[in-house]
């Protein structure tokens, strides 16, 4: 179980670096949604190992679904913001909205 | 135990190809390869139902909303792509050192707090948590499936009236 644990906790926390990074040094708005996503699975990951290794997967399930649930909506939502940004400046660059005020 | 550490490989490097490639119809394929590999992760880790989610929600609705979205963006010149392919590359090379210095130094971590194992087996039943211990739970993703879709309804009208 302990040796499980290891291996899965190294790979959630190289999916949480490779998420981090890609928010962090892109300036497209859609990556950067992209990277949103990929932190999510990282912790969808981790949410379920934690269930797992404590023997609650039913609780960590529900949990990881109510998570997803969320992530939709959020990347959804987010996607629009992305559309109107696109429609106002015609562009999807976080550099395109510096003229932003209010 | 090998098929998971090909597997947790296998995630992590088609994530590390979902944010380098350089096309975003390319990075949307890979974030669909990611939730898939992830989909059998979770299967392994004895949970089906949340596998099942995250393969039809994350690697189905959510790259056709992305897919959606990019469908209006323009397609790049060729000297476009290739300045976009320099300056990915000088965005990006640091990625892969940092991801590999971590996994060397994470294997080297030897102690693991054994008190994280403690936990007593709860309900074993999903259907039973979700539907009577965790059931404010389902109002809340109702009220945040709303609040989602009417934000983006929102948004769409406002664009439309600036039209």
């Amino acid at each position: 179980m302990i040796e499980l644990f290891s291996i899965f906790a190294i790979g959630v926390v190289l999916t949480l670096i490779v998420g981090f990074y890609c928010i962090l040094v892109t300036d497209n708005l859609i990556r950067a949604l992209i990277g949103v996503e990929i932190l999510a699975k990282g912790a969808t990951l981790l949410l379920i190992l934690a269930g797992y290794v404590t023997r609650q997967t039913a609780l960590a399930q529900a949990l990881a679904i109510t998570m997803i649930i969320v992530e939709v909506a959020v990347i959804a939502t987010a996607v629009g913001v992305v559309l109107c940004a696109f429609r106002h400046t015609g562009s999807i660059h976080a550099s395109s909205l510096r003229n932003v005020k209010g | 135990m090998n098929l998971n550490i090909a597997l947790l490989i296998a995630l992590v490097l088609a994530a590390m190809w979902t944010v380098m490639t350089t096309k975003l119809l390319r990075s949307i394929v890979g974030l669909a390869i990611t939730s898939a590999i992830l989909t059998v992760l979770l299967f392994r880790l004895n949970s089906p139902l949340a596998a099942v989610f995250e393969l039809s929600v994350c690697a189905g609705l959510i790259p056709a909303i992305f897919l959606s979205t990019i469908s209006l963006a323009r397609r790049l010149t060729p000297e476009a792509l290739a300045i976009r392919q320099r300056e990915r590359i000088r965005k990006f090379w640091l990625l892969p050192v940092i991801v590999i210095l971590a996994g060397v130094c994470l294997t080297q971590i030897r102690h693991v707090p054994l008190d994280i194992f403690a936990g007593a087996p709860g309900e074993s039943d999903v259907r039973k948590v979700l539907w009577q211990t965790r059931h404010l739970d389902l109002f809340g993703q109702i009220v945040i499936l709303l609040g989602g879709a009417f934000g983006v309804v929102t948004l769409l009208k406002e664009a439309k009236k600036h039209d």
